[in-house]
C-alpha cells in the first residue's frame, strides 16, 4: 500500500485554556455518565438493583453521546489540528463499536453453554464447546467441504481469465458481453437459488435436467449423489462470482501498456508465447489480489446452500457458515455456534496471514 | 521484383483463414457465455408467464411455444386486473421492497458519507493512534474484509435482542454499512489518492480550511468515485440474506429474506415463484445495466496496484 502525498498541517490556532479545559471535562464527562448508566445497568441485571430497566438502550444511547462528545472534543481542544482527526475517528470508532465490541462479547458467548429456547440463560461451560467441536464430525465434514469450494477458486480464476482475455481482445459489442457477463453477480443469491438450484435444476421440468436426459443421462438428479451435489452448488456459486474476478482481470488486463505486447510481436513472439511471458507475469498482482477478494467472498458462501440443499445430502455440501446457521434455527444454541464460528475465524486469519506472506513474494515478479 | 506490391501468397491466405477462424471461436465463445449468464434470467421472466401444463410440457419462447398468461402476476397482486384491486400478497412484498430498499440504501449512504471521510483523511494526513500509523489504520479497515459474517451473527443476534434493535431497520443499517465499509474505504482512498494534493494546497493558501477545501475542492471531483462506491454497497446489501435472516422476523424482514420462506413451501408454484424471484432481481438488473460502468470502475479499483 503506497501513501499519497501527505500534509504536515500546522495551524497557529491559539485555543485558550479555559476552552481546552471545557472540551476535556465534556469528553470525560460523557465517558463517566456512560460508565454510571452501565454500571446502574449491570447492577440491575444481576438483581442488585431493582431499576425497572426493560433493555440496555439507554447503556447504547449512552455510548453515543459518549462517542459525540469524544468527537465533538477533537475540536474544542484541538481546533483546527483536531479536524484532521475527524476524518478517520467516526470511521473507526463505528467499526470498533461494531466488531471489537461485538467480538469481545461474542467470545464470552463462545465458552458459555446458552440456549435461547432455555429459560435459564447462559451458563459458564470453560473449554466443553471447544471439546465438543473437536469431536463434532458434522463441523469437519462442513470445514472439508470449505477446503473443496476454496480450492475450486482456482477453477474458476482460469475460467475468469479466458473471459477476460476474450472480452479484452478486439471484438464488437464489447459493452453488450460486458453487461451481461456482470448480470450474474447482480443477483440475489436467494433468488438464484430459487431460480437455478429449485427450477432450472428440477429433475422433472428443469431444462437442465431435460438438457441432460436429451444427451442421454437418464436420471439426471443434481441433488442425491454427495459428489454430483457438491459440483453442482459450486457451479452456481461460480456462476454468480465468476464475473468479480472476470472485471477485476480485465482492468489488470487494460493496464498493461499496448506497447509491450506490441514489441513482443515485433520481436516475433506467438500468441501464446506473448501471454506466457509478457502478460502473465504482469497479471500476478491483480491475479492475487482477485484470487484474495474471491477467497473472501467464497468463505461467507451460505445463501444458496441454506436455500437449495440445506447441506444434504448428508452434509455433503455443508459449509461452515450454513451449518452454523441450522445449529441456531435448529437448536438455538448460541453458545456452541459461536464456539464454532470463533474456530473458523482463527482457521481464516491463519490462513490468511500465511497467504498474505506468500503473495507479497509473489506480487513482484522482477524483483 | 513483381508489378504489384501487395499480393495475396499462400501465407497471406493461410493468415487470412487463420483469422476468421480466430474470429470465429472468439464470436462463439462471447455467445456461448452470453447464453450461460443470461439463460437463467429469460428462463425466470418466461417461467412468470406460464401456466402449468407449459412448465410441465417444458415450453420455452412465449407466442410461439405458448401463450403467455398472468398467472404468476395475478399471484402477486401485480397483473394488470389485480394491479387496482387490494392484494395481501402485493401489501406484503411491497413492504419487504420498502424495507430492502430503505435498509440498503441507508446503509450504503451512510458507508459512503464516513468511507469518503476516511479515505480522505487516510490518503492525506499522517496519523498515528498509538503505535498505528496510516498503512495500519488502512489495514484495521481492510481487514474487516476477511471476517465472515457468521462470526459477527449469534454475538449480534444476542446484543440485538437486549438493546431492542433486533428486527429494526436501524439494527439491520448499523451492519450493513459494517460489512461494505470495508469496500468503500478501499475505493475511496484509492480515487483520492490519484487527486493531486496542489489543489488544496493552492486552497489552503487561499485561506481555506481543511474542512473548506475538502468540501468546495475535494468532493465535486471525487464524486464519481463516491457513485462508485455507492453503487458496489447498495449491489451488496440489497442482496444481503444471512444477516437479514437472523436479525428479523417480522417487521424489517426484507425481499431476500421473503423469497427464501417462500421457496422453502413446497406447494408454491412455479409462476408465482418465477414472478417473485423476477420482480426482486429486476431493480438491479436495471442498475446493472445502467450503471454498468461505474460497477466495473468499483470492482477494477483495487487491482491497479
Amino acid at each position: 500500500m503506497s501513501n499519497g502525498d501527505l500534509f504536515h498541517v500546522v495551524s497557529h490556532q491559539k485555543i485558550s485554556e479555559r476552552r481546552k479545559r471545557f472540551g476535556q471535562i465534556l469528553i470525560r464527562g460523557s465517558f463517566a455518565v456512560f460508565a454510571a448508566i452501565a454500571g446502574l445497568q449491570l447492577l440491575d441485571a444481576m438483581g442488585v438493583l431493582d431499576l425497572g430497566f426493560e433493555n440496555w438502550q439507554p447503556t447504547l444511547f449512552a455510548y453515543i453521546f459518549w462517542a459525540a462528545s469524544l468527537t465533538a472534543g477533537q475540536i474544542i481542544v484541538n481546533g483546527e489540528m483536531g479536524k484532521r482527526v475527524l476524518f478517520v475517528l467516526p470511521a473507526a470508532l463505528f467499526v470498533i463499536s461494531l466488531t471489537i465490541i461485538p467480538l469481545a462479547f461474542g467470545l464470552a458467548i463462545a465458552f458459555s453453554d446458552w440456549n435461547l429456547s432455555d429459560p435459564d440463560g447462559p451458563s459458564f461451560a470453560g473449554l466443553d464447546n471447544i471439546r465438543r467441536l473437536l469431536d463434532d464430525s458434522f463441523y469437519w465434514n462442513a470445514m472439508f467441504n470449505m477446503l473443496f469450494y476454496v480450492g475450486m477458486v482456482l477453477v474458476e480464476y482460469v475460467i475468469a481469465f479466458g473471459l477476460a482475455v476474450l472480452l479484452h481482445s478486439e471484438i464488437r459489442g464489447r459493452r453488450f458481453f460486458r453487461v451481461a457477463f456482470l448480470l450474474p453477480l447482480m443477483l440475489a443469491p436467494v433468488a438464484v437459488s430459487w431460480m437455478i438450484g429449485k427450477s432450472m435444476l428440477e429433475v422433472r421440468f428443469g431444462p437442465l435436467a431435460r438438457l441432460a436426459r436429451a444427451v442421454g443421462i437418464e436420471d439426471p438428479a443434481f441433488f442425491s449423489d454427495p459428489i454430483t451435489a457438491k459440483f453442482t452448488m459450486e457451479f452456481m456459486d461460480a456462476w454468480m462470482f465468476i464475473p468479480l474476478m472476470m472485471l477485476m482481470l480485465l482492468a489488470g488486463l487494460q493496464a498493461i501498456p499496448r506497447e509491450l505486447t506490441e514489441a513482443a510481436r515485433v520481436d516475433g513472439a506467438s500468441g501464446w508465447r506473448a501471454f506466457k511471458s509478457i502478460v502473465f507475469p504482469l497479471m500476478i498482482p491483480v491475479s492475487l489480489t482477485a484470487i484474495m477478494v474471491r477467497i473472501i467472498f467464497k468463505l461467507k458462501l451460505a445463501d444458496i446452500i441454506i436455500n437449495v440443499t440445506l447441506g444434504g445430502p448428508g452434509g455433503a455440501t455443508d459449509t461452515v457458515s450454513s451449518f452454523i446457521f441450522r445449529e441456531y434455527r435448529d437448536r438455538s444454541n448460541v453458545g456452541y455456534g459461536t464456539t464454532m464460528a470463533f474456530f473458523y475465524l482463527i482457521i481464516i486469519i491463519i490462513g490468511f496471514t500465511i497467504l498474505m506472506r506468500v503473495s507479497n513474494r509473489w506480487m513482484r515478479p522482477y524483483r | 521484383m513483381s508489378d504489384r506490391v501487395f499480393r495475396e501468397t499462400d501465407e497471406d491466405l493461410a493468415y487470412k483463414a487463420k483469422w476468421y477462424t480466430s474470429r470465429a471461436v472468439i464470436y462463439g465463445l462471447l455467445i456461448l457465455w452470453t447464453i450461460i449468464c443470461l439463460f437463467p434470467i429469460y428462463w425466470t421472466i418466461t417461467t412468470s408467464f406460464k401456466t402449468a401444463p407449459d412448465v410441465m410440457q417444458g415450453k420455452m419462447i412465449p407466442f410461439i411455444d405458448y401463450q403467455p398468461a398472468w398467472l404468476g402476476w395475478r399471484s402477486l397482486g401485480l397483473s394488470p386486473e389485480t394491479i387496482v384491486a387490494e392484494s395481501t400478497v402485493r401489501d406484503e412484498f411491497l413492504k419487504r421492497f420498502t424495507n430492502t430498499t430503505v435498509i440498503s440504501l441507508s446503509a450504503s449512504l451512510l458507508a459512503v458519507i464516513l468511507g469518503s471521510l476516511a479515505g480522505y483523511g487516510l490518503s492525506r494526513f499522517a496519523y498515528k493512534f498509538g503505535p498505528l500509523r496510516n498503512n495500519d489504520i488502512s489495514f484495521f479497515f481492510l481487514s474487516q474484509l476477511i471476517l465472515p459474517p457468521v462470526v459477527l451473527a449469534l454475538p449480534f443476534l444476542v446484543l440485538y435482542k437486549e438493546l431492542a434493535l433486533h428486527d429494526t431497520q436501524i439494527g439491520l443499517i448499523l451492519l450493513y454499512t459494517l460489512t461494505v465499509l470495508p469496500i468503500v474505504i478501499w475505493i475511496m482512498r484509492d480515487q483520492f489518492q490519484t487527486i493531486p494534493a496542489e489543489l488544496e494546497e493552492a486552497a489552503f493558501v487561499d485561506g481555506e480550511s481543511i474542512w473548506g477545501a475538502f468540501r468546495r475542492i475535494i468532493l465535486p471531483i471525487a464524486l464519481p468515485g463516491m457513485v462508485t462506491a455507492l453503487v458496489l454497497a447498495i449491489v451488496l446489501t440489497w442482496n444481503e440474506y444471512f444477516f437479514a435472516s437472523l436479525l428479523t422476523s417480522t417487521d424489517a424482514k426484507t425481499l431476500p429474506v421473503m423469497i427464501a420462506s417462500q421457496t422453502g413451501s413446497q406447494g408454491i408454484s412455479w409462476w408465482s415463484m418465477a414472478a417473485l424471484s423476477f420482480a426482486a432481481i429486476l431493480p438491479l438488473i436495471v442498475v446493472g445495466i445502467l450503471l454498468e460502468r461505474f460497477i466495473i470502475k468499483g470492482m477494477s479499483a483495487g487491482s491497479g496496484k
